[in-house]
């Protein structure tokens, strides 16, 4: 089978739009609403996501064929937590102020049930190239929500996107003004209602996808 | 009948198939406003029918809000002045004084009112239109409750995002009027107050200052600070208005809730006109009392157990938003305990919780999710009740 073909293509597509894990399949909300309160953060995180997705498949679908079947999850901790420890070195000596603001969230991809979902259903049952797209799809599905949302909550709960100032100072009730930041934008129950406006305007499109 | 001949006229254009069917809903709406439709629901099955339309008895309850409305137009007008020439005691006012705060508290207020209805009447109409459905009539309330439960100082960009947040996520969503699981005006506050915070509450908030006075030429009363009385005891201070005047209701605080003496005129009609559970009314202030008398604020000085009933949004939100229907439980057994929690819980979370001054809002949304839950137990207990006589 070529590295290429249509099923491989199907294998990483998918998760980006019509199984997406977050818009489709409702997984992984807990830390897309935690980290996604601004842009940068969100950023980090889904490529983060994406990496250790990708590389766990990998490692996991490489050693499937040797793993007891009873003690299968514990193996896939270890590899996970293996991946999760160096992203984590790796953020904090390049990114220190992103892995401050993430704080327990890299930690806790661990428990991402995007990941284990993934290893389970996907790089137990297949080879290494494919199960390295599939990481790949997955993890990109899910920063792209993370994106989106972070990107809608820092322009308007801080007036800025990556840090760079977007609404102008002027504009502000402080400066004479009429505009204030919306402070709800920043709590995480914020971040809930428009990961549902993204389901909502997804299956809009999409009007086939299975409930 | 000129107006009804008219209607007749244009009914054909505005159906189905019709030139101005895009507006149906609009033209349905209008029509059934002005007079009342001849269909009811049909009897089928074992309902009990009312020939009152919802639309008759939501008037009823606009009709209750204006004494606790035209208060709080005077009192917008009453606090500016209080807040600009410091002097104005209310008995030393002569009427002129009265009027001219009225009309000044009109114009402020007005603004107000039509963007609340604009924008929500608006989303109604679009969602309406879209869905193929008739207009329904609950924002007529939601609408005039709006305006009354905002701080005087509260932007009109901001109150529009924010009754369009309330209209959409927290009514449309779940399938429009009589669907809500939270009361909309309520959760168009609750935004407010978690996404701007510092136009909710504090002391800058309660008195009309900038907008106005920019628009009349008259120099715009920068930073006018009136603090309310759960402000000054949030903050541990003494309360500087009298018992007296929290009953009238010339003090600052959110446009309609000041007046306890409006508030209970407009229970009275609602309670007359059998719209309002006056259990409900009952309980929240029995429940509110219990936990005011057991649970006094530690460091507070001239301040009775029984003024909590009479600061903040308690009576307001007792006899107008705890009462709403659609949000609380339908079981009569189930009211006593609904309201009793809701006086509770907001006396509560005043005084143990510094972050939030006022728990009306947080109590009644609380209890809202929790209504039909209430409403379970009793009927499963009478389930069982009636199960176990008809097995002996």
């Amino acid at each position: 089978m070529s590295l290429f073909s249509k099923e491989n293509g199907e294998v990483f597509m998918g998760p980006l739009n019509l199984n997406n894990p977050i818009a489709v399949q409702v997984l992984g909300i807990c830390s897309a609403l935690a980290v996604t309160s601004q842009l940068k953060p969100a950023i980090v995180m889904g490529l983060s996501v994406t990496v250790i997705t990708a590389f766990s498949n990998v490692i996991i679908s490489l050693i499937r064929k040797t793993i007891p079947n009873r003690i299968r999850i514990i193996v896939q901790l270890v590899v996970v937590a293996a991946l999760v420890t160096v992203v984590s070195n790796i953020l904090k000596a390049y990114v220190y102020d992103v892995s401050v603001q993430l704080s327990v969230y890299v930690g806790l991809i661990i428990t991402n049930c995007i990941l284990m979902g993934r290893l389970e259903a996907f790089a137990m049952q297949n080879g290494p190239w494919e199960s390295f797209l599939d990481g790949i799809g997955n993890g990109l599905g899910y920063a792209i929500v993370l994106v989106a949302v972070g990107f809608v909550r820092e322009i308007l709960g801080f007036g800025t996107l990556l840090d760079f100032q977007i609404i102008p100072d002027s504009a502000f009730v402080e400066n004479g003004g009429l505009y204030m930041n919306n402070g709800m934008m920043t709590m995480p129950a914020m971040a809930l209602i428009l990961v549902a406006c993204f389901i909502w305007v997804h299956r809009s499109i999409n009007k086939n996808i299975e409930q | 009948m000129g107006l009804k001949k008219i209607l007749d006229n244009l009914k054909p254009t505005f159906s189905e198939g019709g030139k101005f069917s895009a507006f149906g809903s609009l033209f349905d709406a209008a029509e059934t406003f002005f007079f009342v439709p001849n269909e009811t629901a049909k009897a089928r099955g074992a309902q009990i029918h009312d020939a009152i339309d919802s639309k008759r008895s939501i008037f009823f309850v606009v009709i209750a809000l204006i004494p606790a409305l035209l208060f709080g137009m005077y009192n917008i007008g009453l606090q500016h002045e209080l807040a600009t020439t410091g002097a104005c005691a209310t008995d030393a006012c002569p009427c002129s004084a009265i009027w001219s705060n009225f009309l000044y508290g009109l114009a402020v207020m007005l603004p107000k009112i039509v963007v609340s209805y604009a924008v929500g009447l608006g989303i109604e109409i679009v969602v309406a239109q879209w869905k193929k459905e008739e207009v329904h009539e609950g924002f007529f309330v939601t609408g005039i409750l709006i305006p009354l439960v905002v701080p005087v100082n509260c932007p009109l960009w901001i109150l529009a995002i924010a009754t369009a947040f309330a209209v959409i996520f927290a009514k449309e969503v779940f399938g429009g009027t009589g669907m809500n699981i939270f009361n909309p005006a309520l959760v168009t506050r609750a935004f407010l107050f978690f996404a701007y915070p510092s136009m909710m509450s504090g002391d800058k908030v309660w008195v009309n200052g900038n907008y106005m006075d920019s628009i009349n030429g008259a120099p715009a009363v920068d930073a006018v600070s009136a603090a309310t009385p759960l402000g000054q005891l949030a903050a541990g201070e003494a309360v500087t208005a009298s018992p007296l005047e929290t009953i009238i209701g010339t003090i600052p605080g959110s446009i309609g809730e000041t007046s306890v003496i409006a508030i209970l005129i407009g229970a009275v009609i609602l309670i007359w006109a059998n719209i309002a559970s006056w259990k409900i009314i009952l309980s929240t202030f029995a429940g509110g009392a219990v936990m005011a008398y057991f649970l006094q604020y530690p460091d507070a000085q001239n301040f009775e157990w029984w003024e909590q009933l009479t600061v903040g949004g308690f009576c307001f939100g007792a006899v107008f938003m705890a009462t709403d229907p659609v949000t609380g439980p339908r079981t009569e057994s189930g009211k006593w305990i609904y309201g009793f929690l809701i006086g509770a819980v907001a006396i509560i979370i005043r005084v143990l919780n510094p972050g939030f001054p006022e728990g009306m809002m947080l109590a009644i949304l609380l209890m809202n999710v929790f209504a039909p839950l209430i409403d379970y137990l009793f009927v499963q207990t009478n389930i069982n009740k009636r199960a176990k006589r008809a097995i002996k």
